[in-house]
């Protein structure tokens, strides 16, 4: 059997668009652009899912500490969880419609703008949840649930907030490039979807990892 | 050529360097002589593919070097060859870790009957304790540490009572008896390192790390810290004296127990005369100053105390003072206020009585610049 | 996020700025990163000298405080191994390299790639600020252990520190970018008929490289994050109660511990981002001079994959002493020497490409050669500190300190030289001077074998490291003083010598000889430019097309002893077959 895997016998050799390269126009790179663009996405997510991971890690290794208590969740997030929840759906059917072309496209921007408004919802009600933990006196010092709620969430917002950037630029280029750039918004709808599941594997650590779990997980008696 | 000479050169040299040179391990002092046994494994092993693989590579460019008219031969693979040396390498390395593995068994296992040897590391300088005659250790933790009681017992604790604690940086153990290492620290990472008896650990604060060793050669044996620990850390150094059992038994009833330093006793050093600048010079050992002040001129992270008394001292605000035993007193109560020129403000507060703080002045004056001349004789 | 597909509209740069300071070209940002690395990278060998004239002469030199010299072995140690080498490798090298190799145009993601140098540039600048700042730089140790770093007693424990800790995540946010340029632009921008597995080992090296980082850097991240924390707002993540300098801190609870198992899962995939692409290329520096294709081509990119993956479940091997739970010491001594295998076939299959070859004894060649002796010793040192129970009394000594010098700050850089005077002509149109690198080359790799061979011996004697004077120990001998005068003195003439490599450069870039489009007669695509240098979108109007992989050197009955990767298919020079099929190449 041959040692050379599948794997790297489909990523190599492409047919792409060598023969028009000959014919005339310089053809810079032989990737449709939104494979080239799809697969950078998810090299990003990737980078981003062990960047999560690894601070869950060491969530987990210092809750199991005797200093940690677990802390209350405010109600906000059953509601940012929710308006992420209606960004990605939104953002989903916005990707489909634009595809699709014809009248699609004006849905698409419609259910483009909402997308993004909910994740600026999302953002500030973060800021609400934020505001009644400090009211109670839980702050970024001290007991390391707080600290970590902090931290957590701030690098997810400004995750968040690095989406809305990208949004701001396939908005303003989904107006130009009609259905053939409907590909930009299901991209940009993929990485809503990875925000969604990292905010839950958030909220369920902070829900259910508390500072007895941790400690049955590291092994501390 | 010159590259083939190079390689032979290096090989022959690193061969021969390694069998005459004047640097190998220190003569061991504990029963760890298997770490060495491996270290010599290690090095065999890794000696002979150093050498096979160097001459080698000497030989082929020997034998194959460019000359006109020569072509290389045609071979990218040979699967057999690939397969046989990663075999021959895969044996190689199950020969060096096995002993490792065994030896390092052992080392995680002390033995249940060994003497329990605390060691507190502090920027920079050394504590230890033992257990009293109730073969417990009192509980310990940084909310207790003060001037007063720098080892951090908890004084409520009945089993702390009995311990013995040593300040001053040198510590006895007896021969032949397996020591079990508790190390423990308020501040921040340090090292016990005694290079003779080969184990050590790094000592960590908020956590005990610990390691085992029998001291098997009698004799005074160097410590020092092996973890960075600030720009103190090359003064962090201690004394490990190893004597048989009765002298080890009579050095332990001369250092106090926590309830007498509680009470207020000084650590006395047996036949030490009860003058002031001796008491001053003890204390300088068990307040920690000499981590950073040498008495001989050294440089360290603080100014040397050899001369300092009368000296005119030049400080970062600017301002420049003779050193008299006000100055010093201040210097000593408030660190922070003026930091000396070429030093750090690292000077931590200490907590001294008033008769301390006489002693400790008095100490460094002894230390001082000659009396003044007498009128008439030209100023140095 | 423009793709190189747009280029089709986008105009050919005119100005001098946007030629070559605002530049999306590969090659320009490339030389920006190189220019900046060594730049950096020469203040770094300044600090070592500086270093190593307190630990060769204490006491002579009174600017030498504890103070400083503390902070120069944190800087030293940073700059060298993440400023200079990493962005050297993957931001010099891998930038430059990899579109010529693969037959693209341009990185997938050309503006991006401008913005990854021109992040990396503000990362040194907040670096070197700290130099600057009140306290002066951290003095904690390249590796910023906590509580240490942030307390008094550390110099740098007020500012040098969180501006260390904010360039350190600025480098990682520049470090992405390029990353995810080089990963994406090898899957998805290679010329036709360039398959993975007819890429240069060049190539596979820096692309695992880049991998690696990607998955390491978020560690050292999320270190950095929660080390700043704990400075500025008092969080507790690494510190527990401590007492420092006499007064009751207000940190509870926090684990040290923590931070040395992140910081090191990042520590140790850093060191195969510095060691992988260097086998990467020195594979291919063999290969050209000793015109023989690289022996055992797909075992050494399975090996450099495995390396790569293995390197993420090593890294407590930099703790066996640091008060972790002891029983992890048995799973990571043997992660760590079985890690050794696949290492040990790379030297095998270097040496073997050697063997029966046509070897010229070029400049390139010469560092290849030495990069092997030296990393033949690096390499076999890892072995005794990967041995736990050796390791004990060897950890925090010298031995430490001349090993990863051996294997990180000396055989990589030897690959980096012989890369440069290899790859200078394509770059330049120009040969570097020979006369001036043989001199460079000899005293570099005697130098270096004599600074840190010795060194290893003050360690088995348990001579401790980072510490500014050894006045009084007992157990250190007088000669070995003298050794550490030896070394210093070899030390000050390799730093002065690399003046006369970096003379070289400047010089030979506007008036060494002209060297034609493909000096070393070599096979890998990127000698077949239409130009030398290559102009903007490397190709001109047509991609080239590849038939065959980049060592087709010495083929029976070729008439010349290479054939380009782009030349005719029926030039023959294909690779070998897939062990066991007897089908023939898929393409022709």
């Amino acid at each position: 059997m041959s040692t050379d895997s599948a794997i790297l016998r489909v990523a190599g050799s492409r047919q792409g668009d060598g023969a028009a390269g000959l014919a005339g126009a310089p053809v810079t790179s032989r990737g449709q652009p939104q494979a080239v663009v799809g697969v950078a996405l998810w090299v990003f997510i990737g980078v981003a899912t062990t960047l999560f991971t690894l601070f869950i890690a060491a969530y987990i290794m210092r809750m199991a500490n005797a200093d940690a208590a677990a802390i209350a969740m405010p109600s906000q997030l059953w509601l940012s969880t929710a308006l992420l929840v209606a960004g990605s759906v939104l953002l989903r059917h916005a990707g489909v419609s634009a595809q699709r072309g014809g009248d699609g496209m004006a849905r698409a921007w419609r259910w483009l703008m909402a997308g993004g408004a909910c994740a600026v919802a999302f953002l500030v009600v973060q800021g609400w949840a934020w505001q009644l933990l400090l009211a109670r006196q839980v702050g970024p010092a001290g007991n390391p649930a707080g600290s970590f709620f902090y931290v957590l969430t701030a690098l997810h917002g400004m995750h968040v907030a690095g989406g809305m950037i990208a949004w701001a630029v396939v908005a303003l280029r989904a107006g130009r490039s009609g259905p053939a750039g409907g590909w930009r918004i299901a991209l940009l709808a993929r990485y809503w979807h990875f925000l969604l599941l990292a905010w839950l594997a958030l909220f369920a650590s902070f829900t259910w990892i508390t500072p007895e779990v941790a400690r049955i997980i590291c092994g501390v008696p | 050529m010159g590259m083939v000479i190079a390689l032979i050169v290096i090989v022959a040299g690193s061969v021969v360097f390694q069998l005459a040179s004047p640097w190998w391990t220190t003569p061991i002092a504990s029963n760890w002589a298997q770490m060495d046994h491996t270290l010599t494994i290690t090095v065999v092993i890794t000696g002979i593919f150093f050498v096979v693989i160097n001459l080698f590579v000497a030989y082929t460019l020997l034998r194959f070097r460019h000359r006109p008219g020569q072509r290389a031969a045609y071979q990218p693979d040979n699967h057999r060859l690939e397969r046989w040396l990663i075999g021959v390498t895969t044996l190689g390395i199950v020969a060096l870790l096995a002993p490792g593995l065994v030896v390092y068994a052992d080392y995680v296992s002390p033995p249940r009957d060994a003497l329990v040897l605390e060691v507190v590391g502090q920027q920079w300088q050394w504590r230890y304790r033992f257990a009293g005659a109730q073969g417990k250790l009192g509980f310990s933790d940084a909310r207790f540490v003060s001037g007063a009681n720098p080892f951090g017992l908890d004084p409520d604790d009945p089993s702390g009572a009995d311990n013995v604690v040593v300040s001053g940086n040198e510590v006895h153990l007896p021969l032949n008896k397996p020591v079990k290492v508790l190390l423990r620290s308020h501040d921040v990472l340090h090292d016990f390192f005694v290079p003779e008896f080969r184990a050590r650990m790094n000592i960590v604060p908020g956590q005990v790390s610990t390691f085992w060793f029998t001291p098997t050669r009698p004799g005074r044996f160097e410590s020092m810290c092996a973890q960075l620990c600030g720009i103190g850390h090359p003064n962090m150094r201690g004394t490990v004296v190893v004597e048989d059992e009765p002298a080890f038994q009579a050095w332990l009833k001369t250092q106090p127990t926590f309830a007498a330093l509680r009470a207020g006793a000084k650590p006395a050093s047996a036949g030490q005369a009860d003058s002031l600048e001796a008491k001053g010079r003890a204390l300088a050992q068990t307040k920690g100053c000499v981590g950073c002040h040498s008495a001989d001129g050294a440089p360290g992270a603080g100014p040397t105390w050899k001369g300092l008394y009368g000296r005119t001292e030049a400080y970062t605000d600017g301002s420049s003072v003779p050193v008299d035993e006000s100055v010093l007193e201040r210097e000593i109560r408030e660190p922070q206020a003026r930091v000396a020129r070429g030093f750090a403000n690292i000077m931590p507060r200490v907590d001294l009585t008033e008769d301390e703080l006489h002693a400790l002045v008095a100490y460094i004056k002894s230390l001082g610049a000659p009396p003044a001349p007498a009128p008439g004789t030209a100023q140095r | 996020m423009a793709y190189a597909e747009d280029d089709s509209h986008h105009d050919v740069p005119q100005t001098f700025i946007r030629k070559y300071v605002w530049s999306q070209d590969h090659k320009v940002i490339a030389v920006q990163y190189a220019s900046v690395a060594i730049f950096v990278g020469l203040i770094g060998v300044l600090l070592s000298n500086i270093m190593r004239l307190q630990i060769g002469f204490p006491g002579v030199f009174d600017f030498i405080t504890p103070e400083r010299y503390y902070q120069y072995v944190t800087m030293h140690g940073m700059i060298m191994v993440i400023y200079l080498l990493t962005a050297l490798f993957l931001g010099g090298f891998g930038n430059y390299l990899i579109p010529l190799m693969i037959g693209a145009r341009d990185m997938v993601f050309p503006y991006m790639n401008m913005l990854s140098f021109w992040v990396y540039l503000v990362s040194v600048i907040v670096l070197l600020a700290s130099f600057f700042a009140p306290g002066g730089p951290t003095g904690a140790g390249w590796t910023l252990y906590p509580p240490q770093a942030i307390l008094p007693g550390t110099p740098g424990h007020e500012w040098g520190i969180i501006l260390m800790l904010v360039s350190l995540v600025i480098f990682i946010v520049a470090t992405t970018m390029g990353g995810l340029n080089y990963v994406t632009t090898v899957l998805q921008a290679r010329c036709e008929g360039m398959t993975l597995l007819r890429m240069p080992l060049a190539v596979w090296g820096i692309l695992t490289a880049t991998v690696l980082a990607l998955l390491a850097f978020p560690a050292l991240f999320v270190s950095g994050v929660m080390m700043l924390l704990d400075k500025t707002l008092h969080t507790s993540f690494f510190m527990p109660a401590v007492v420092s300098m006499g007064q009751m801190s207000d940190y509870r609870g926090g684990s040290p511990l923590l931070f040395q198992h992140l910081f090191w899962f990042f520590g140790h995939p850093e060191v195969y981002i510095v060691a992988l692409p260097a086998f990467g290329i020195v594979s291919d520096l063999i290969s050209v001079h000793a015109r023989k294709a690289i022996f055992g081509y797909r075992t050494m990119v399975w090996a450099i994959v495995i390396i790569g993956g293995l390197s993420f479940i090593v890294w407590a091997h930099h703790m066996f002493v640091s008060g972790m739970n002891p029983w992890f010491g048995f799973f990571f001594a043997t992660s760590t020497l079985i890690i050794a295998v696949p290492t040990a076939i790379k030297v095998y299959n270097w040496t073997l490409t050697l063997w029966r070859g046509d070897i010229h004894l070029s400049i390139p060649m010469l560092f290849a050669l030495a990069f092997l002796c030296t990393f033949v010793i690096g390499g076999l040192t890892g072995l005794f500190l990967g041995n736990v129970s050796v390791d004990i009394p060897l950890s925090g000594t010298y031995f430490v300190v001349a090993h990863f010098h051996m294997v990180m700050g000396v055989a990589p850089l030897l690959v980096v030289f012989g890369a440069i005077y290899h790859w200078f002509p394509k770059i330049t149109g120009r040969m570097l001077d020979d006369r001036l690198g043989r001199w460079h080359f000899w005293v570099t790799f005697l130098g270096t074998y004599l600074i840190y061979f010795p060194m290893h011996y003050l360690g088995v004697l348990g001579m401790p490291r980072r510490y500014y004077n050894w006045e009084g120990y007992q157990f250190i001998p007088q000669s070995a003083f003298q050794l550490n005068v030896f070394i210093t003195v070899v030390a000050l003439a390799v730093g002065v010598m690399q003046l006369l490599f970096v003379y070289n450069l400047v010089h030979s870039a506007f008036r060494g000889v002209k060297a034609g489009a493909n000096p070393w007669r070599a096979a890998s695509l990127e000698w077949f430019t239409p130009q030398t240098p290559p102009q903007h979108l490397n190709w001109g109007p047509h991609l080239p097309v590849v038939h065959r992989w980049a060592y087709a050197y010495s083929v029976p009955g070729a008439a010349e002893d290479f054939i380009a990767q782009n030349a005719p298919a029926g030039d023959g020079g294909h690779e070998p077959q897939p062990y066991g099929t007897p089908e023939a190449v898929a393409t022709r």
